[in-house]
């Protein structure tokens, strides 16, 4: 069953340095909170695990948390450039990036096989590429028809941790909207921590909601307005002036540190933007 | 605010209106942000309002009333016929080629309309750090076409790209056939300047459409190929008085 705690222990329990960590969230109910309280609590040395780094793994990069990088799109989405990963990957600043990076099918399999608990997922991508001589792929032939696809080998993060809509007293998360990889997150981590909107009495079944039962989630932490600027479907909207602001604020170094210091390392857990 | 009723249209007019007179007769696009996805909504307005907008982010059939700023906006998820987690979009709609035309950009295409999305300069000692693939190559690979965005200039139209993150053409005759693919591989690329399509025969880029008021020498100087020209070159037709303040009052809103 979930233990319904605070943030500040959720993080201090589940990640520790060098842990593989995925923070999810498909441009909707990414877990800003969450992020920002493990940079408070100074982890380092972090494998970061995501899709789309968006703004929070920016961030994170910046603030030299991230030893590796796992992703199939770093941008600003509909803005431009993530300033900070340029500079970590471009100019080693402030400290050098390993990455691994595939593509959106590729990362999207990978998580669904590690939620299933298999070795490998089978597709059909990354032939003809350059992309396909960067990243852990590899082919293998269809035992039934013979036909040429590609391996891509199952995502276990250590811990895996998203933001949804709402969760009930015993831990149960229900999340609505774009789902993104927030499932698969949550079954294919070894530790899973799911940040809420709000805790409710009772959780009322949504068309098209996924649920996530008590008992596949480790911890559970009321964090309201934890997925600013992201957004929660129905209960927080997305800032989309912040994120045209952190494309002027990041490209100085000095600038995005003080900003940082100022509006994440000075602040109580989940006062976020 | 206003809409400016200049009747002569910017060359990103013309690109975007250009972009959407092709989904005219399309059944379901796929789109990212920019201005494949404002060319997507205009042709919901303008040509096809039966047309199915697909974003990534899992939201089938949006039918957003503003521009989104991201490929997941809220507006995107209130208004989808339905909206599937990412793995089922790649494997059950995209994989499986459910879907008909998609629309891609890129900071670099070469001559068979190959692209770059991932960086310039070395792989290993970038000199930019572009975004990366994303969905393209598999978009690329399955969807029945590919429609190519992108600015007309020489740093894009380029003789080699710097990597190849998404396959159009391959090498060119037979190469996606060899790669497995199923979908048809690009069908266009719709640039500021004109509309370059693959020669039936070599799968090579051959200018065939030029805007209005566009000099051929201007379309040469921004490829870095000695670039084709069609023997049955056509002069776009400009934008209509309809297409034009739909563009302008969409972009406004």
């Amino acid at each position: 069953m979930a233990e319904i705690t605070t943030l500040r222990e959720a993080v201090a329990e589940l990640v520790k340095d060098g842990d593989s960590v995925a923070l999810e969230g498909f441009t909707h109910l990414i877990p800003f909170a969450a992020g920002h309280e493990l940079l408070r609590q100074g982890r380092r040395e972090l494998e970061l695990i995501r899709m789309t780094p968006d703004l929070l793994y920016d961030q994170m990069i910046g603030m030299g948390s991230a030893r590796k990088l796992v992703f199939s799109y770093g941008g600003n989405p509909g803005v431009g450039s993530l300033h900070r990963f340029r500079d970590a990957i471009e100019h080693g600043w402030p400290a050098p990036v390993e990455i691994e990076e595939h593509s959106h099918a590729g990362m999207a399999n990978r998580y669904a096989a590690g939620a299933a608990k298999l070795p490998f997922a089978v597709m059909r991508g990354y032939v003809g590429t350059d992309l396909m001589a960067r990243t852990t792929v590899a082919p293998v032939t269809c035992p039934f028809t013979g036909e040429q696809l590609v391996a891509v080998p199952a995502l276990n993060p250590d811990v895996g941790i998203v933001h949804a809509q709402e969760a009930d007293r015993e831990g149960n998360v229900q999340l609505w909207g774009i789902p993104g990889v927030q499932k698969e997150t949550v079954l294919a981590a070894e530790r899973s921590l799911v940040t809420v909107e709000r805790i409710v009495d009772e959780l009322v079944p949504r068309p098209g909601a996924i649920v996530l039962p008590s008992w596949v989630v480790d911890l559970v932490v009321e964090a309201p307005g934890g997925s600013r600027p992201s957004y929660s479907l129905g209960i927080v909207d997305r800032d989309n002036g912040f994120y045209k602001f952190w494309d002027g604020l990041s490209r100085d170094r000095d600038a995005f540190t003080s900003w940082m210091n100022e509006n994440v390392l000075a602040t109580p857990e989940a006062s976020v933007r | 605010m206003t809409v400016t009723s200049d009747p002569t249209a910017t060359a990103g007019e013309v690109q975007t209106v250009v972009a959407a007179r092709r989904l005219e007769h399309v059944q379901s696009v796929f789109i990212g942000v920019g201005r494949p996805s404002t060319a997507a909504i205009l042709a919901r307005i303008v040509h096809n309002p039966e047309l199915v907008l697909i974003y990534e982010s899992g939201t089938i059939g949006a039918k957003p009333f503003r521009i989104p700023l991201s490929i997941g906006d809220g507006e995107l998820a209130q208004t989808a016929d339905f909206i599937v987690p990412v793995p089922e979009m790649f494997n059950y709609w995209i994989g499986a080629g459910r879907i008909e035309v998609a629309f891609l950009g890129a900071a670099q295409v070469d001559r068979h309309a190959n692209l770059n999305t991932t960086v310039i300069g070395d792989y290993e000692h970038p000199k930019t750090r572009l975004p990366g693939a994303g969905g393209a190559p598999e978009i690329a690979a399955s969807c029945g076409e590919v429609i190519v965005i992108a600015p007309h200039t020489r740093r894009t139209f380029v003789e080699q790209l710097d990597f190849l993150t998404t396959v159009g053409h391959g090498d060119g005759p037979g190469a996606r056939q060899r790669l497995g693919f199923r979908g048809a591989g690009p069908s266009a690329v719709i640039t500021d300047l004109g509309v370059l399509e693959p020669d039936p025969d070599t799968r090579e880029l051959v200018l065939t459409q030029i805007h209005e008021g566009v000099e051929l020498d201007a379309i040469h100087e921004a490829t870095a190929w000695d670039l084709e020209v069609a023997s049955d070159l056509t002069i776009t037709d400009a934008p209509t008085a309809q297409e034009l303040s739909a563009l302008r009052e969409l972009m406004s809103r």
